[in-house]
């Protein structure tokens, strides 16, 4: 793709529209807004310097998630760290923002998502969450089809065993949105 | 409870599977929905603006 200010403007625009879906991506894989964001702007200085590798009218957000992910992994390698600090992380997050994890149910939620490995935690949200199918996931994390597959059933496994050990006949199911968005999970 | 037969506890405990998966999906949705329905932080419109005034001023200079 030639550079051109149309084209700019346009990658700009379809930029700015994957923005909150990225978002909601990083918090999901770190857990804390501060680093989240610090990675989302790290994302968008790398695919801005990559937007000749962009092709207009291809996927924007798959390839914005792409180049988020890599670059968290990178920084991780580089750091020799966990995806996510787990150790405070709730203390912390919930301190700066009581209001933005919901009621006590979600926040358990939260918590038993932050316990799962990583590769499965991000596998359920790209497809449960993301609103990707099995083959852009993969795509996104770079492995096998059948890999995405195995990983968004044990994540779905592992969070049932939680949830039920945790909130026995606690949960009625929602009516409204249960059944639109337990289709995200028909493999 | 007399009702409460083998099958009917099967059943049951499939059912439950099922709501379980289905609690699974619309808590994942809702805590992704909460940070996605947040305004997009001023950091990154700034951040679009200076690289897109960046690229104009040198694309302005290479053409003189």
């Amino acid at each position: 793709m030639t550079t051109t200010p149309d084209t700019t403007a346009s990658f700009k625009r379809e930029m700015l529209s994957a923005l909150p879906s990225l978002r909601a991506f990083a918090m999901s894989l770190i857990g804390r807004h501060d680093r989240a964001d610090d990675l989302v702007q790290d994302t968008i200085m790398k695919a801005w310097a990559k937007q000749d590798h962009f092709e207009m009218g291809t996927n924007m957000k798959a390839w914005l998630f792409t180049i988020l992910r890599n670059e968290l992994y990178s920084q991780m390698r580089k750091r020799g760290r966990e995806v996510q600090d787990s150790d405070g992380f709730f203390t912390e997050s919930l301190a700066q923002h009581p209001s933005q994890y919901g009621s006590l149910d979600l926040q358990d939620f939260r918590k038993a998502l932050e316990s799962l490995p990583s590769d499965q935690r991000e596998a359920i949200i790209l497809v449960g969450a993301s609103g990707f199918s099995y083959e852009e996931a993969a795509e996104i994390c770079g492995c096998a089809l059948g890999t995405i597959k195995s990983r968004v059933n044990r994540a779905r496994q592992r969070l049932q065993d939680i949830l039920k050990i945790n909130g026995e006949g606690d949960y009625g199911p929602d009516a409204t949105s249960a059944p639109l968005t337990s289709r995200a999970f028909v493999s | 409870m007399s009702y409460d037969t083998g099958t009917q506890r099967a059943d049951a405990n499939a059912s439950s599977a099922d709501d379980t998966n289905a609690q699974i999906a619309s808590k994942l949705r809702a805590l992704y929905l909460s940070v996605q329905e947040e305004a997009i932080p001023d950091r990154f419109l700034d951040l679009l603006e200076k690289l897109d005034a960046a690229e104009r001023q040198s694309s302005d200079c290479s053409q003189e």
